[in-house]
């Protein structure tokens, strides 16, 4: 029975396969080139590099932080997948001055983004000098116009000694708005630093955009973290689609299999709509995250509705304490058409409600917009095969069953044997 | 009846170890999930991802590590197939002592497929690591992986599983400071008692709607109709018959009896 469903399944795959094939604008297509990461596609990874004044400071090995920033750049520039486009931007490089305002734009990209010359690129490097300000805001969002443009992965590595004095631009609401573009920018934070001001800064820039913040003591971590980084900027990835949720069902968007990105503020209910044919799978999977300061207990419930508002089934999510994302997950098989009305009924397809919610709250300092990132992960496969019993193809197990049997065997056999010898008897006496 | 099955079990386990002997010729072959597809030995990753859709591939019974900063997310993915009973430890070696500025508590969460968080039946899921301590070691074993479940339910079911492994406290002054993670997932075969009916198309893999996933998919999963319940049953079956013919011959006694002449 089993075996003969997967194969029916397997058939109607090879099928759908070749349609596939045979009309390469189709939804199906479309959403599977969406799923893969392009080849060609090369990965931008931006170095920002604080040259501020107070780079000089000599607290790191014994050397000043700016020649173990370089010593760093240097081991990192040999090290350089050939895949990865790189280029470096400086901050307070240039303004030596008290000017506030002149200091605070200086901010110019050092190397442009583009296949690495080792050579120029370390040549550029020695030239710098501590000199000025740190314009953490306004070098991140000259990095992110940097890395514009291609469908690669993108990263920031950002370097720095000290926090921004720049304001009013926050460079972590700076980091909130490029995250909230839906360009899949990740900034690192590497802080020379160990103080109290800069940590929570730093911390605050790669929470907001899904990337890590590493504390560095000795240059031998720095290059190595860097290092690090920028091979994970190398590694492909699947990116996901950004899509917009509506507040109701009727108005969703619709989707297909693959992933999606979206934005929900706290509270906020988002609903997507997805077509499932009866025998197929609907899965999916939420994860809601956490990219700025939130109160300690959170959840997060994904629902599969009916369009007239039934519940089909829903994931729900609970947590508390320190967290990048809450996720949920859930299953829905859609039952398959009767065997006997298959050939007679069109397959309708069937609009599944999926709603998207979460109960993250937050101080009243922090701002409620652009909402949390949310990933969606949708997907149709086959329906699975039914048990028809608890135990597996109903077989039995234990030496209950074992005892069972071989007691139900004897009475047989005694009750089989006393028979035939009554009938014997009687047949003798006759 | 405790003392009935138990003399009956002494006749039966013969019977039933005729059968084991015979198992692994019927038992399928199926590949174990963390078996690399083209045979060779790949290589232990040293690195860890850090959302679900960066989760980095690690195999059963072959340690992972991670270099990392206090505070980073580390996620890995591992395959847990039908029947199995996943156990996942890491082991952090903490920042020098020095540096630290106080206690931390350490955190392992296990999601399935659906990103589901999966509950821990054993193991210390967070631990709290003494300001002294140089390292600490968390561990989560699942339950046992079904080959289906109600979609209601939240069973662990064939399919990838994330690993997430995070500080969950600490003092602020010790975030970013590096670490070094190394996680582990065995597993371990639950037997035929836990055998469930019933099977998925697709195991719960991420992106299991592109065709490619869903065929790799189906070469590292096995299909699952093998367990030992085919030999407790055909055992059973065998037994029955054997105790049937013993009941039999009992009723006859020792052959003729003396009275009947040959011929008659």
């Amino acid at each position: 029975m089993i075996t003969r469903k997967r194969l029916t399944a397997r058939a109607f795959g090879l099928l759908v396969a070749l349609a596939a094939g045979l009309l390469p604008a189709g939804p199906a297509a479309a959403a599977a080139a969406a799923d893969e990461p392009d080849a060609r596609e090369s990965p931008k990874v931006e170095l920002v590099l604080d040259v501020s004044g107070s780079m000089r400071a000599k607290d790191i090995d014994g050397q000043s932080r700016m020649a173990a920033a370089k010593q760093a750049f240097n081991d990192v520039l040999d090290a350089v997948p050939e895949e990865v486009l790189l280029g470096i931007r400086t901050l307070g490089a240039d303004y030596p001055g008290d000017n506030r305002k002149t200091g605070c734009k200086d901010t110019r990209q050092l190397y442009p983004v583009g296949p690495l010359d080792r050579t120029e690129a370390k040549t550029a490097v020695a030239t710098l000098a501590p000199t000025g300000w740190t314009p953490i805001g306004p070098a991140l969002l000259g990095a992110a116009d940097d890395l514009e443009g291609g469908n690669g992965t993108r990263r920031i590595v950002l370097i720095t000694d000290g926090e921004d004095t720049c304001g009013p631009l926050d460079p972590c609401e700076v980091a909130r708005e490029i995250a909230a573009k839906g360009t899949h920018l990740v900034v690192d934070t590497l802080g020379l630093v160990p103080n109290a001001k800069i940590r929570r800064q730093l911390t605050c820039i790669a929470e907001a955009t899904g990337g890590t913040y590493t504390a560095v003591q000795h240059t031998d971590e720095l290059s190595s973290r860097v290092k690090q980084l920028v091979d994970r900027a190398a590694d492909p990835v699947v990116k996901p689609v950004a899509t917009d949720g509506a507040d109701r069902c009727a108005d969703a968007p619709r989707l297909t299999a693959g992933l999606y990105t979206d934005r929900e503020e706290f509270s906020e209910h988002r609903w997507y709509r997805v077509d499932v044919l009866p025998g197929q799978e609907l899965r999916a999977a939420v994860s809601v995250g956490a990219d700025r300061a939130v109160n300690r207990d959170y959840g997060v419930l994904l629902r599969a509705v009916t369009t007239r508002g039934r519940e089909i089934v829903r994931g729900e999510e609970a947590g508390d304490g320190r967290t990048d994302v809450i996720s949920t997950g859930l299953r829905y098989p859609k039952a398959p058409l009767d065997d006997d009305t298959a050939d007679e009924v069109k397959p309708a397809a069937e609009t599944v409600c999926l709603q998207v919610s979460n109960s993250f709250s937050a101080p009243p300092s922090v701002k409620t917009t652009p909402g949390l990132p949310v990933e969606l992960a949708v997907d149709l496969v086959d329906g699975p095969d039914e048990a028809s019993d608890v135990a597996s193809f109903g077989l039995g197990h234990g030496w209950w069953l074992l005892g069972v049997l071989a007691l139900t065997g004897l009475l047989a056999g005694l009750v089989w044997g006393w028979l035939s010898r009554w009938r014997l008897a009687v047949w003798r006496t006759n | 009846m405790r003392t009935t099955t138990r003399m009956l079990s002494g006749v039966l386990l013969a019977g039933a170890a005729l059968f084991q002997a015979a198992a692994p010729v019927l038992a399928d072959p199926a590949p174990s999930p963390g078996a690399s597809g083209d045979g060779e030995e790949q290589a232990a990753p040293t690195e860890a991802g850090t959302a679900f859709r960066t989760a980095v591939k690690i195999r059963q019974d072959q340690p992972a590590t991670a270099e990392a900063s206090t505070g980073d997310y580390l996620y890995w993915v591992f395959d847990a197939d039908a029947g199995r009973t996943a156990t996942v430890r890491a082991t952090v070696k903490l920042p020098e002592a020095a540096a630290r500025h106080g206690a931390a508590t350490w955190r392992l969460d296990v999601y399935d497929g659906l990103r589901r968080r999966q509950a821990c039946v054993h193991g210390g899921q967070t631990k709290a690591a003494p300001a002294g301590a140089a390292s600490v070691t968390v561990s989560c074993t699942l339950r046992t992986v079904r080959a289906w479940a109600e979609p209601w339910a939240d069973d662990p079911l064939p399919g990838s599983y994330f690993v997430r492994l995070t500080v969950a406290d600490l003092p602020q002054e010790d975030l970013g400071l590096p670490v070094r993670a190394e996680v582990l997932a065995t597993a371990k075969d639950a037997g035929g008692a836990r055998a469930v009916d019933g099977t998925l198309a697709v195991p719960l893999v991420p992106g299991a709607s592109d065709a490619e996933v869903a065929e790799a998919a189906d070469g590292a999963f096995s299909s699952g109709w093998w367990s030992s319940r085919w030999i407790w049953t055909v055992g059973g079956g065998v037994l029955g018959a054997a105790a049937a013919i013993a009941g039999y011959t009992v009723t006859r006694g020792a052959g003729r009896p003396s009275r009947v002449p040959p011929g008659a």
